[in-house]
């Protein structure tokens, strides 16, 4: 009797979100935000299914709830979730459905499915680990453009930019999708509160990892990962 | 009452490390020594509810116990699926502590009363909700409150009663009517000595609650065992009939009736005033109350 192979790379996001949808092509194309949730798990993030309830332990705020399954299939790939699981993606009684729920998925630090929630929690994570004295974890929250509409997000953009929260990093992937835009970008909407702003192609691992770990000292970060429009 | 809490807050933010307070710039200025011992710990956001909610929420998420505070239309209305998914679909805990109740700021007008605060969260499993009647009874029930993990939603008003009443868990007697009486009346936290002058002439078992969720089903059941009729009588200081659900709950082993009053429901009270017009205006005065309630019970 065989085993079959781990699936905890890169190249193998598509087959484990294919045993979700039964559909790795079509998916994954659409998908805006795998090579963020990949590099920031790979490689930025400090946490693992083992010290997923340390207190010292970096959080991961997925903001943009909608099309969970390549958030599923990262989790999958670093051990927070099992395959059988993913199998029984959107079942009635599955841990994972089209929108995560932090109660019922392993790893997930949130749920989230209406738009606009993630960097509220998110600052509120941060000031809850800087009045702890935690210095080391980080907070990471991942929004879509689309999301920024929601004027939720702009109390948090601006309280956490006086509060000088250098604790929290907003990720927003950028692929045009706001029905009125943002003229003269979304860097501007962060960097006028008083964020350090980082672009990246939203495809470019390399270019991400170093746009997710630039210094901010004394200011939170807000990193746009630049997505071609979809249609 | 707001003193009370700010105060009572105040110090247990010397005792316990897991505390913290989230603001809205109401009510600031009762905190800036609070804020100035414990600047972690006490954080005005500015005028931003929404995100005062998100931000207990997260505060939750990393194991401390957050107080949100602001006027009640902008801590349970304006942020309400803040408060939903916040805090209770991330199974998060807050303490909630409101000001203003219905219409204590009735000269601001509609935009400053939230008649429907506790009808709202009662849309929402798992909230423990108290509407204490007197300054006196504030201190208790948030030092309880602040000890727990799950979500606590605190009324508070600057009216109420003349004197503290006990504010177990459970309804507490005040009035006791005989065998025969003609029911019981349930008084919810400010409305007890008006429903106490209301009801002085009439046999009837008078009781209190200051926490209205969990409801005592099994403690205003007994009452109406004991009483000579099941008629029950719901007094309370917000949206007319906001309990009334729970009292069919308590009662549903026997036929009974019942009748509510609050703030009413079939229109919006385009008035400034006093809270005393606005009393008048919903029938919640003493006249209103004994009017109402002698034709109840003698129905």
């Amino acid at each position: 009797m065989t085993t079959a192979p781990p699936l905890t790379r890169y190249a193998d996001l598509p087959a484990l979100i294919g045993l979700m949808t039964g559909d790795e092509k079509h998916q994954l194309a659409a998908e805006s935000t795998r090579e963020v949730l990949w590099v920031l798990y790979d490689r930025v993030l400090d946490v693992s299914p083992e010290t997923a309830d340390d207190p010292d332990r970096d959080r991961f705020l997925l903001s943009k709830g909608h099309g969970p399954m390549p958030y599923y299939a990262v989790l999958a790939a670093k051990g927070f979730l099992d395959l059988a699981t993913l199998r029984r993606w959107a079942d009635f009684d599955s841990p994972l459905g089209h929108h995560p729920d932090r109660v019922l998925v392993p790893g997930a630090e949130i749920s989230s499915g209406s738009l606009g929630h993630g960097l509220g929690l998110g600052v509120g994570t941060a000031l809850g680990l800087r009045a702890q004295g935690r210095t080391r974890p980080r907070v990471f929250v991942l929004m879509g453009d689309g999301e920024l509409d929601e004027g939720s997000n702009h109390e948090a953009i601006a309280a956490a930019g006086r509060l000088g929260l250098d604790n929290l990093t907003a990720v927003v992937v950028d692929n045009a999708s706001a029905t009125h835009g943002w003229p003269g970008g979304i860097e501007t909407r962060f960097s006028g509160e008083g964020w350090q702003t980082r672009s990246a192609p939203g495809r470019d691992q390399a270019a991400l990892y170093d746009a997710l770990t630039a210094p901010h000292s004394g200011r939170p970060l807000a990193v746009v990962a630049r997505i071609r429009p979809k249609g | 009452m707001r003193d009370a809490f700010a105060d009572t807050v105040s110090a247990a933010l010397e005792t316990d490390p897991r505390l913290a307070v989230v603001l809205a710039d109401i009510s600031a200025d009762r905190f800036t020594e609070a804020a100035r011992r414990h600047p972690q710990r006490v954080v005005n956001l500015g005028i931003r509810e929404q995100l005062m909610i998100g931000v207990a929420g997260g505060l939750a998420l990393t194991g401390m116990r957050p107080v949100a505070h602001t006027f009640a239309p902008f801590l349970v209305e304006r942020p309400f699926e803040q408060v939903k998914l916040d805090l209770g679909h991330q199974g998060a805990g807050a303490v909630l502590v409101s000001s203003g109740a219905s219409y204590d700021g009735a000269h601001y007008g509609r935009t400053h009363m939230a008649p429907g605060d506790v009808h709202l969260l009662d849309s929402l499993p798992g909230w423990t909700v108290h509407v204490p009647g007197h300054a006196a009874e504030v201190a208790p029930l948030l030092e309880e409150a602040l000890r727990r993990d799950g979500n606590v939603y605190v009324r508070l008003s600057e009216r109420g009663n003349a004197a503290a009443r006990p504010i177990g868990p459970g309804l507490q007697t005040v009035r006791a009517g005989s065998g025969r009486s003609s029911g019981v009346v349930v008084a919810v936290g400010p409305m007890l000595d008006r429903v106490l002058a209301a009801t002085e002439g009439l046999d009837v078992t008078v009781a209190y609650a200051a926490t209205v969720r969990p409801f005592d089903r099994e403690g205003l059941n007994r009452l109406v065992a004991r009483a000579g009729q099941a008629d029950v009588l719901l007094v309370e200081p917000y949206l007319e009939g906001t309990s009334a659900h729970e009292v069919a709950a308590a009662l549903e082993d026997r036929r009974h009736r019942q009748r509510s009053l609050g703030v009413r429901r079939d229109t919006e009270v385009r008035g400034y005033g006093t809270p005393a017009d606005h009393d008048r205006a919903h029938g919640l005065d003493t006249a209103g109350i004994a009017e109402r309630a002698r034709d109840f019970f003698a129905a």
